[in-house]
């Protein structure tokens, strides 16, 4: 009997791999998947019937027997593609994640893998470019810039060598899908690099992954030799003339290593500090040399893109923020793991729909979108259409599509106050709103907490983080007074600030 | 002189100190773009930044992180502006300004965030301005006040760097981290200027702060140059000079005396002290850099043991007496006078010193033609450079290197051949290793590995570690592989070069002997390194040679220059921007003693004293009947010395009892002497064997000029007046004047006017112009008014290039049973030459005693360990040193410096010498070691040497 058992690294922390030992002792053929994104459900094994693939939620070793004579009825799901949760979603990015074998090029291509980059083997570099700039799709690091664009700086930049640097430095904290991806279907990003190397002229990728992702190293770079093997990748691209290289490189647990200068240099083997923009990295990037820096999120977005033509993807979406978006839903909740949908679906929808609440049972009272660095929203927002311009009028940002959910027990000054001890603890150090202002706005929340001339300090604080948004050299400290403004904004009581 | 007049910049130029520093490099772009600054119009080369823009319209923008000798670094957040039609506020420094661009600097948005992040940096920063050394000299003290800081809402309780502690661990500088607003510029200076990369910055965010790695500054890779203290703007780290003395309130331009590099200071007093040596960002050579010879290492000029009155005394066993100028002048010429009445008009002469000014170095060569009647006059550079004046001039027509130093800027490829720039001409090394990082190629040449073969960020690509003594066969086979591979620029050799001479040299470069196999065996460097090597050379651009005294000071040291200038000729690298032949020069003058006449064969300017018409030009000027035949060189002087037939001696601020070879034949020939007289600062070794001494001048007391390696002519000015009563052209025409040839000068203006008038590539050099143009490289004439940075741009001076063929002879100096080793010299770089000034200040914290370097198998072989000190014995002498086992010698060669007296490395060193030039063949002296007896545990002193020897 063929059995499904994840191997990503959610489902290991749950004993998946004891599940997994256990049904190969009990006759079972396993193949190891990646995660289907329902972390509730983990482990969440399935097995192959004429109908589909019927899941099981939550199996433990001990299940083993019972799963292959049938007789765990009581933990199954259903088929899973049919599963409410799944079904509601809109899984382009993620269409093979939980599916196939991740490191297998046979399964991959089986699944529809690798026609977007014969496809673009056919095309004039131009026109690659021009299908991902129709396409609508955006930069999904989180500043959202259109990825069409910078790789036509790119191919315009004229250098003896160009690179694809694959930004997989995913250090926001409720953010993981570059990891999943990464361990569940590393070749949708193997694919979208070649595709960008191939439209921008560039023969050599790195994908910088941070040194917490073990098995997302491990995972990439079995796919790789597995591609390179394949001849997906090396000297003569799916026996084209195009050569394309890619390595994995790892980082040293730096937060803002996932700036993208910072990223370069601790490409090139510095000290992870932020390089002054101009110039931008599309014409002097790693080394000097013209760079593509994406997001893992927006790369395997590529070959999708290519396979079923920009139209497609572009028809996804609302306003200038068009196809989908992998939202993560973590902290504080009941249903936490991937939901991708095209933008435009509600706060409430995700975290109430999707989400359901609570873990803890409590009332929201607070939720983070994009990270650390990210504004807090409550319960008025929930109408509000996730896309880059609706959270953006809102004083929000979507960052990495992370949406971190907290009850009603959370302090927000201590979570202000925490936004100001991140930015100390990860600054590089090297512009001085960040370096300084950091320590010092813990410092004056602190006071203000205190009740210490709160008056004054609430203006210093004000003071604080205008000369942090507009004085600082990278996002790291101009994003801070984001979570800070809005807790205290939508927050004050939490600050002892009796209005 | 204070030069510094420029009301623009950013810093404020204080009173009397300081340079103008417009944020950010100056743009070299052809393209020029307009864009509006704060409603006015500024024009400037693309490329340059909003913030040099308005700088260099008048319009200053605060700045901290930001400085004219680094790139752009955005950090500090200062001099954020707004740009219409971009949204937020970009930093000016690392914003280019472009074509129509509408910029506007100050508004209170800007005044307000600037404001902040000034109020920031004093919340961690020591409020004692007051009492702080760089009071008045500190841009963060300048800038809270431009921005209009008024209060420190955040208090001075929180966390904060104000306890760290002080690292004065260099001897001349103090770290004081407190201080630190960490705004990278000593760390970028280390990283760009200097190219050591020493300096880091250690933690991350508010832990952020600026470290030497390691223990202290003095532990670290620091090599003091300086940069970082020029670069920091504020106390932190601060000459401790400055700490002791003040800061200094007038500044006087001067040029360095330490090595041919001729790097130009400002020099800041305070009255009449020197407080420190900032190098001039306007210096043709140096461009503000330094090394920690010229910047930090000056003290010597006020060391007690300087001679300030003049001394005579009747042998040299008795002891000296202070006399008058007059007396001594009086003595010293009657003297000389009474030798020449006795033994002939050819019994006395003098040496030039290439440590002089070029007046002073005219003026002893002039008073020895005329009030002497002879041509005996030589000059310290025939035991240095004098191949290269010969080679050069026999192939090119020209006695000089072909570049400036920028031009290594251009390089594609770097041929370093004998020389250590990063310890002997520390200043060009840092700009060769700058090209170097950009990815220009280098192939050394050495038989020692020197930093350049590999350190941080540097790596050759070629290391031919020869056997001393072998170069001419290695240059005979790069060449060989050029040659027969069909690599030489036909073009140019066609056009450029004699075809005759030409094919001379092809047949004979294409001989087998001279194939890179053959020459293998000789040199013991693998014929397929060679190939590469010759193959890289004559393929990657602009390819440069560079060469120290590793090329000269060897048997065949000319035959090695016109092998060099044969390979440049062959692959077309000469006349233009990035190639060339270039001598690094020892002595901060040898170019100018060179060029000032003091060889005795020839008078200023390469004119040899047999051309009827040039004498005739001399003895019109000079009212004087010129000989028309060559004078003695040192080694005849000495020999003859010996002999008896020559007996009275002035020696110009050379110690040839130190430096010149075969220390125990040097002594015996003064001690031979009836009179010798020395001109200098200290008691050195030579004058140990003087009757007469004249003490001279400092370079700090100097009036003239200098010519460094690149023919660049650099003032030099007095910081101070004389200190010995006298200027030394002064000394000289007065001792000429005793002696029956009337000669005065009002002024060194006046030698200058002299000099010109009567040499054609002087034609239209003076002060007058000096002072207004900085510096001029000759040939100044009216065919180039503005001086020739590059040379044989249209055509070689000679005319047509002549190929020389250039045979490997090897030395009669050779390993042997009794003595298996080869010894070979060179410089570090703390110390100076026979270390007569570095010796005399702190710079000895860094090199306390001249070392030998051995392999290790070596060291082995003969029961030595490191540390130890040892025996070094040739046939001709023997001295004891301090053993370093080192894997930067091979085996079979050992290596030390020659600074100190005591060590005495010239008592080993042989009577061999170039077969043209005499210039002496230091660079290989057969040797054996051993452990050292305990009789000679102890450093011996000259004299215990001299005695064994």
């Amino acid at each position: 009997m063929k059995v499904f058992v994840p191997g990503d690294s959610t489902a290991l922390s749950v004993g998946a791999n004891e599940v997994a030992d256990a049904l190969v002792k009990a006759g079972a053929e396993v193949i190891r998947t990646g995660s289907r994104g329902m972390f509730w459900l983990e482990p969440l094994v399935e097995v192959e019937t004429d109908g589909g693939r019927v899941g099981y939620a939550n199996v433990e070793p001990s299940d083993a027997k019972d799963l292959l004579n049938g007789k765990l009825a009581k933990k199954s799901i259903g088929v899973v593609d049919e599963y409410d949760w799944i079904r509601k979603q809109q899984r382009v990015t993620f269409a093979r994640v939980g599916i196939i074998d991740p490191v297998s090029v046979d399964d991959y291509e089986a699944h529809g893998g690798l026609i977007g980059l014969r496809k673009a083997l056919s095309l004039p570099s131009e026109q690659i470019v021009e299908e991902v700039t129709e396409s609508g799709l955006r930069g999904r690091g989180g500043a959202g810039f259109p990825a069409g664009i910078k790789w036509k700086t790119v191919l315009g930049a004229s250098a003896d060598q160009k690179y694809i640097c694959c930004n997989a430095d995913e250090g926001d904290s409720g953010t993981f899908a570059d990891r999943m991806l990464m361990e569940g279907d590393p070749l949708t990003l193997v694919e979208g690099m070649i595709i960008a190397g191939i439209a921008v002229g560039a023969t050599k990728g790195l994908i910088y992954c941070r040194s917490e992702y073990p098995h997302a190293i491990a995972v990439l770079n079995k796919a790789i030799k597995n591609a390179y093997a394949a001849g997906v990748l090396g000297k003569s691209v799916c026996g084209s003339h195009f050569a394309f290289d890619l390595e994995v490189r790892s980082g040293a647990g730096s937060y803002v290593c996932g700036e993208e200068t910072a990223m370069l240099e601790s490409l090139e083997g510095k000290r992870g500090m932020i390089r002054p923009k101009p110039p931008i990295p599309a014409l002097s990037g790693l080394y000097g040399k013209p760079t593509v820096i994406n997001n893992v999120m927006t790369l395997a977005a590529v070959p999708m893109i290519m396979a079923n033509g920009a139209k497609a993807y572009q028809e996804i979406g609302v306003e200038r923020s068009r196809g989908t978006q992998v939202f993560q839903l973590a902290g504080n909740i009941a249903k936490g793991g991937i939901v991708e949908t095209g933008f435009g679906i509600t706060l409430g929808e995700l975290v109430d729909g999707f989400g359901g609440g609570t873990n803890s049972g409590r009332p929201i009272k607070t939720v983070q979108i994009g990270g650390p660095l990210g504004a807090y929203l409550d319960k008025t927002s929930w109408d509000l259409p996730m896309a880059y311009e609706s959270l953006a009028a809102a004083g929000g940002m979507l960052g990495h599509g992370g949406v971190v959910v907290f009850d009603d027990t959370v302090n927000m000054a201590a979570q202000a106050r925490f936004a100001m001890e991140f930015c100390a603890e990860e600054s590089c150090g090297k512009c001085t709103p960040c370096r300084i202002g950091s320590t010092r706005g813990v410092e004056v929340i602190d006071k203000i907490v205190a009740g210490e001339n709160q008056a004054e300090n609430l203006e210093l604080l004000e003071d604080l983080c205008e000369v942090m948004t507009d004085g600082s050299l990278c996002a790291m400290g101009g994003l801070t007074p984001l979570p800070v403004r809005s807790a205290l904004k939508l927050y004050p009581a939490d600050f002892g600030i009796r209005s | 002189m204070t030069l510094l007049s420029d009301p623009r910049g950013l810093s404020p130029i204080r009173d009397g100190i300081g340079e103008p520093d417009f944020g950010t490099p100056k743009s070299t772009s052809d393209v020029t773009v307009t864009l509006t600054i704060d409603g006015s119009p500024v024009s400037v080369p693309a490329g340059t930044s909003i913030m040099r823009a308005a700088g260099e319209s008048g319009c200053s923008i605060p700045k901290l992180c930001a400085t004219d000798s680094l790139e752009p670094f955005g950090s500090c957040r200062m001099c954020l502006v707004e740009i219409d039609g971009r949204k937020g506020t970009p930093a000016s420094c690392t914003t280019p300004a472009e074509e129509g661009m509408v910029v506007r600097t100050q508004t209170a948005k800007l005044g307000k965030l600037r404001r902040n992040v000034m109020e920031l940096y004093i919340s961690d920063h020591p409020l004692e301005c007051l009492t702080c050394a760089a009071n008045g000299d500190c841009e963060l003290q300048d800038m809270a006040g431009v921005v209009g800081l008024r209060d420190v809402r955040y208090g001075y309780e929180g966390e904060n760097h104000l306890g760290a502690v002080k690292d004065q661990s260099n001897p001349y500088f103090d770290f004081d981290s407190s201080k630190c607003i960490v705004c990278n510029r000593c760390v970028r200076a280390c990283d760009q200027i200097q190219g050591t990369l020493a300096l880091t910055i250690e933690g991350r965010g508010f832990n952020s702060k600026v470290s030497p790695g390691g223990l202290n500054f003095l532990s670290s890779e620091c090599v003091s140059c300086g940069a970082c203290v020029q670069a920091c703007p504020t106390g932190t780290l601060e000459e401790k000079s400055v700490i002791e003395l003040g800061m200094p309130t007038r500044t006087v331009q001067t040029t360095c005396a330490y090595c041919g590099v001729g790097c130009t200071f400002n020099a800041e007093l305070r009255g009449d002290e020197l407080v420190r040596m900032v190098p001039a960002k306007t210096g043709g050579a140096n461009e503000g850099h330094s090394c920690v010879k010229g910047r930090f290492a000056f003290g010597y000029a006020s060391h007690k043991d300087r001679i300030l009155s003049p001394m005579i005394r009747e042998k040299i066993t008795d002891d000296w007496t202070e006399v008058s100028w007059d007396e001594a002048i009086t003595y010293a010429a009657t003297k000389f006078k009474e030798i020449q009445a006795k033994y002939g008009d050819n019994s006395i002469g003098g040496v030039t010193s290439s440590r002089c000014t070029n007046e002073e170095i005219f003026t002893v060569q002039k008073m020895i033609r005329t009030a002497f009647g002879n041509n005996n006059v030589d000059t310290c550079a025939r035991v240095c450079h004098s191949p290269t004046g010969f080679g050069l001039s026999s192939t090119f027509g020209t006695s000089a290197g072909t570049q400036d130093f920028k031009s290594v800027g251009k390089s594609d490829v770097i041929l370093l051949i004998g020389a250590n720039p990063t310890d002997a001409h520390p200043v060009f090394g840092s700009r060769l290793k700058r090209r170097i990082r950009q990815g220009a190629k280098l192939i050394v040449v050495d038989p020692r590995k020197i930093d350049l073969v590999e350190s941080a960020h540097v790596k050759a690509d070629h290391h031919l570690q020869l056997q001393p003594g072998t170069n001419v066969a290695v240059i005979n086979a790069l060449a060989h592989v050029i040659a027969t591979e069909g690599l030489a620029d036909q073009n140019f050799i066609a056009e450029r070069c004699d075809n005759d001479a030409f094919d001379r040299w092809m047949k004979f470069i294409s001989l087998p002997e001279n194939s890179p196999e053959v020459v293998e065996a000789q040199s013991g460097v693998p014929a397929e390194e060679i190939r590469k090597a010759a193959r890289l050379f004559a393929t990657s651009g602009n390819g440069a040679i560079y060469y120290g005294l590793g090329v000269t000071e060897h048997s065949q040291g000319s035959t090695m220059v016109m092998g060099m200038a044969n390979l440049a000729m062959a692959t077309g690298n000469i006349g233009r921007e990035g190639v060339g032949v270039n001598p690094l020069r020892g002595q901060n003058n040898v170019q100018g003693s060179c060029d000032m006449g003091s060889f005795p064969h020839e008078l200023s300017g390469y004119r040899h004293v047999s051309d009827d018409a040039v004498r005739e030009q001399f003895e019109t000027l000079w009212d004087v009947k010129l000989l028309p035949e060559p004078g003695m060189r040192i080694p005849n002087m000495l020999d003859n010395a010996i002999s008896g037939e020559f007996r009275g001696m002035f020696v110009h601020g050379e110690d040839i009892a130190q430096s010149d070879p075969n220390t125990k034949h040097v002594m015996a020939a003064l001690e031979a002497m009836d009179l010798v007289v020395v001109q200098d600062l200290f008691i050195n070794e030579t004058a140990k064997f003087a009757h007469v001494f004249f003490p001279g001048t400092s370079f700090l007391e100097k009036d003239g000029t200098f010519t460094n390696a690149e023919r660049r002519i650099n003032r030099v000015r007095p910081v101070m007046a004389p200190k010995n009563g006298k200027q030394e052209w002064q000394i000289i025409s007065e001792l000429a004047t005793a002696m029956g040839y009337p000669m005065h000068y009002d002024n060194a203006a006046q030698i200058m006017g002299e000099i010109a008038s009567i040499t054609p590539t002087f034609k239209n050099v003076s002060f007058e112009l000096l002072d207004r143009v900085g510096s001029l490289q000759w040939p100044v004439n009216d065919a180039a008014p503005a001086g020739t940075p590059i040379m044989h741009v249209n055509g070689f001076v000679r005319g047509k290039g002549l190929f020389v063929e250039t045979p490997f002879v090897p030395t009669e100096e050779r390993a042997n049973r009794k003595f298996p080793l080869l010894l070979t010299t060179g410089r570090i770089l703390s110390q100076y030459n026979v270390g007569a000034q570095t010796r005399r200040t702190a710079n000895s914290t860094w090199h306390q005693e001249d070392v030998l370097e051995i392999h290790e198998s070596d060291a082995q072989m003969r029961g030595i360990v490191d540390g130890q000190k040892v025996a070094i014995s040739s046939r001709i002498g023997e001295t004891v040193m301090r053993a370093q086992v080192s894997a930067r010698v091979p085996a079979g060669v050992v290596y030390t410096t020659f600074h100190h007296p005591l060590s005495g490395a010239n008592v080993i060193t042989t009577e061999f010498s170039d077969w043209a030039t005499n210039c002496p063949e230091y660079k290989v002296t057969a040797v054996e070691i051993r452990p050292a007896d305990s009789s000679q545990d102890s450093t011996n002193s000259l004299d215990d040497v001299l005695m064994k020897a």
